[in-house]
């Protein structure tokens, strides 16, 4: 009697997923599933509210990287209150947001590396979990674990100075920004006392680099084969092609590299972008409206955007770029574990980008707002962490919402992430009846690679909890592990 | 004649000319009761109970009560204050106040107040009462979410003729102070930001000025309420 797993971590309240696995009398994966519980009443709740509120208020959808929903719906306003869209804005009110984006980069990116993902390449993804979290890492690798603590510290630093609060701040406000940074708060981030300043963490970003790739060296079949699978890849990218977080056009290619989307205005999202709607997942499943649904789905986030990108705009964040696209031999890499190195390679443009800006006398002017003829209807994209995120707002004459639209980069990696849980399930479970511990680990490091909020929220302090299910064909259940 | 009288409040001793509420002299004599409704050059009504007092152990209202030569006067004490922040936790509970994406936080006086009284979280239920947005003037949001009655912008809000641009309307607790709607079609800029400057919470808002002050910048993220007063 073919049976189904379920592995259902037990989260708080902004993500809740559950995996099922379904299996034949042999043992035989037939198909797994990710449900994603997404609570999407914010685009609800936002109607009727004036439009000024939206970069505050949605932004409290997530208390990991609230930053970029708080710029992109800024960048969505830009566009309402007549700032033009991405160039419009001052040099100021550009480039402190540019520096706010990029200090939540580094933090989260930071966040996910040595909290996250550390302990399963230091561990190892069959280690005990009392060990394999973030207090083990404390414990045996302590000067990792202090790194990964001042990495993140510096970053919400960075958020601090532009943002006015580390978490959930109002820096940006349509049509550019609130404050300009003072010389002291320059020098503070520049050149702080050790190891709280700039090149400190541009040298730290070097050095995790380096760790992942050592661990890559060492553990290449692991590494390159779990969770590798074709997919296309959407993101944006500066209109020459330099990889751009917080502006640009979208692109997408196939999987051998092909343009699929070229270069396109993000005003007309929903020209190129569906969402669908399957009946056992919350979650929609974004895809690209030509190639339809069953070709059309992209993967976004860090592994993404290296594919798309054709440059990084920094050196040292260059070099390591031809690097990882040398490995591919300039083809789109596929490879799920491979986004923790995009990710990393990104941490280090991040780190670089804000010692640049911080350099910049732009970010000391006074012109912070620009406005213009004010229209109804405004899209904002932004490159989140985890990948692209739209925001889309529209107005009445009256200055309140009428509509918002969001997609969120949890969204846009659904169906990418259902697939890694099936490539994953497929060669890890196949042939065997019984839940063993690496199953449930190796479904979980495929989950968390894709870095989806729901991890966040069930990770942090330790093991993602799980909840393991087998289930006949009629779903009753047979048998429940938890860990 | 000498018409300077003597009381006491929590022990001090208060001097002041006669006629004075019993807050304007706490004021003069470096002393803070905490007041909502009360708003300098219109008439105290005593609405909210803010600026509970004990007057020779009768709980008065200290901005419509005269002070007396001799009284002796309670006001921070462990009991009063918990009666104030009782009536903070019910304001809050009998509204809609989202701080969060408030753009009054940091120069909300309710929120002030309830930092300043240590209110966690209400102690009673939450009414979410479903409350309308008004947007129709061009220069303000009139948000009843967030309205706590306290009628300052009734009395301090009027035309050149005299014309009040606020006015309630309903009863019980359907009540709600509502903006005019000819007048908010004509207001100006300046009367736009003097309604929303004297209204203690984020009721009336300018438009298209939002969060356009800094957090760390706002009147109550730099001194908790009252401190200009307490010395
Ligand atoms: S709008 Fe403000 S000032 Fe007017 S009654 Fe309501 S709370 Fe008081
Ligand atoms: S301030 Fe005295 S009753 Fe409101």
């Amino acid at each position: 009697m073919p049976k189904k797993i379920t592995i259902e971590p037990v989260t708080r309240v902004e993500g809740h997923g559950k995996v099922t696995i379904k299996i034949d009398d042999e043992g035989k994966v037939r198909e797994s599933r990710l449900h994603i519980v997404e609570f999407r009443g914010f685009e609800r709740f936002v109607q009727g509210r004036p439009y000024w509120e939206a970069p505050v208020l949605v932004q409290r959808l997530c208390g990991i990287c609230p930053v970029s929903h708080h710029l992109a719906a800024a960048k969505a306003l830009d566009v309402i209150v007549g700032a033009g869209t991405g160039d419009g804005l001052s040099a100021v009110g550009d480039k402190m947001r540019r520096l706010m984006h990029m200090g939540q980069f580094f933090q989260s990116h930071v966040l996910h590396f040595f909290h996250l993902s550390s302990p399963d390449f230091l561990f190892g993804i069959n280690a005990d979990p009392a060990i394999r979290n973030v207090i083990g890492v404390i414990e045996h690798h302590k000067d990792l674990a202090v790194q990964g603590v001042m990495m993140r510290k510096y970053g919400q630093e960075v958020i601090y100075h532009t943002a006015g609060k580390k978490i959930h701040g109002t820096g940006a406000i349509p049509g550019g920004i609130n404050k300009n940074l003072s010389i002291a708060e320059r020098d503070l981030l520049l050149n702080g006392e050790a190891p709280l300043n700039a090149d400190q963490m541009v040298e730290w970003s070097v050095a995790a680099l380096n760790f992942f790739k050592a661990y890559h060296k060492s553990n290449k079949t692991l590494v390159d084969t779990f969770a590798e699978f074709p997919s296309n890849h959407l993101s944006l990218v500066r209109k020459d092609g330099a990889l751009d977080l917080y502006h640009g056009v979208l692109r997408a290619v196939d999987t051998n590299g092909k343009r699929i989307l070229d270069d396109v205005d993000y005003q007309d999202y929903d020209k190129y972008i569906e969402e669908e709607v399957r009946n056992w997942s919350y979650m929609k499943f974004p895809y690209l409206k030509h190639l339809g649904k069953e070709k059309g789905w992209y993967r976004v986030g860090p592994l993404a955007r290296l594919n798309v990108c054709d440059f990084i705009p920094t050196p040292l964040a260059q070099k390591e770029f031809e690097e990882f696209k040398a490995y591919t031999h300039g083809k789109p890499n596929n490879m799920s574990l491979h986004y923790h190195w995009a990710r990393l390679i990104e941490t280090l443009y991040a780190a670089e980008e804000i010692r640049n800006l911080l350099k910049d006398p732009d970010l000391q002017n006074e012109d912070l707002v620009v406005k213009g003829e004010k229209l109804n209807k405004g899209v904002g994209v932004i490159e989140a962490p985890r990948g692209t995120l739209f925001h889309h707002y529209e107005i009445n004459k009256d200055d309140q919402i009428t509509l918002a639209n969001l997609i969120v980069s949890t969204t846009n990696n659904n169906e990418p992430m259902n697939q890694a849980v099936n490539h994953t399930a497929k060669s890890f479970m196949n042939g065997q009846k019984e839940i063993t511990e690496g199953m449930m680990n190796a479904v979980e490091v495929a989950i968390r690679a894709y870095d989806p909020c729901l991890s966040c929220a069930t990770h942090a302090l330790g093991q993602m909890p799980l909840e393991m299910k087998l289930v006949d064909s009629n779903d009753n259940v047979i048998d429940t592990k938890n860990k | 004649m000498n018409n300077t009288i003597k009381f006491k409040i929590d022990g001090k001793e208060i001097v002041a000319e006669m006629g004075k509420t019993i807050v304007e002299a706490a004021k003069e004599n470096g002393v803070y009761i905490p007041t909502l409704c009360n708003f300098p050059g219109v008439p105290p009504k005593g609405g909210c109970r803010m600026c509970t007092i004990k007057i020779n152990g009768r709980f008065m209202t200290s901005c419509t009560t005269p002070a007396a030569a001799g009284m002796e006067i309670e006001s921070d004490t462990a009991e009063i204050n918990d009666l104030r922040k009782s009536i903070i936790e019910l304001l809050f509970v009998s509204g809609n106040h989202f701080c969060p994406a408030c753009e009054k936080s940091g120069n909300c006086e309710l929120q002030a107040l309830a930092y300043k009284y240590q209110m966690m979280v209400p102690k009673f239920p939450y009414s979410f009462p479903l409350k309308e947005v008004d947007a129709s003037s061009p220069k303000i949001i009139k948000d009843q979410n967030r309205c706590v009655l306290c009628q300052r912008c009734m009395k301090t809000i009027k035309t050149e003729d005299g014309e009040r641009y606020f006015a309630f309307e309903n009863r019980g607790d359907k009540l709600e102070v509502i903006l005019d709607p000819e007048l908010g079609q004509k207001m100006t800029d300046e009367i736009a930001k003097l309604a929303m400057d004297n209204c203690p919470v984020g009721s009336i808002i300018q438009k298209e000025v939002g969060f356009v002050e800094p957090i760390g910048t706002r009147k109550y993220d730099k001194e908790p309420i009252g401190t200009d007063i307490d010395v």
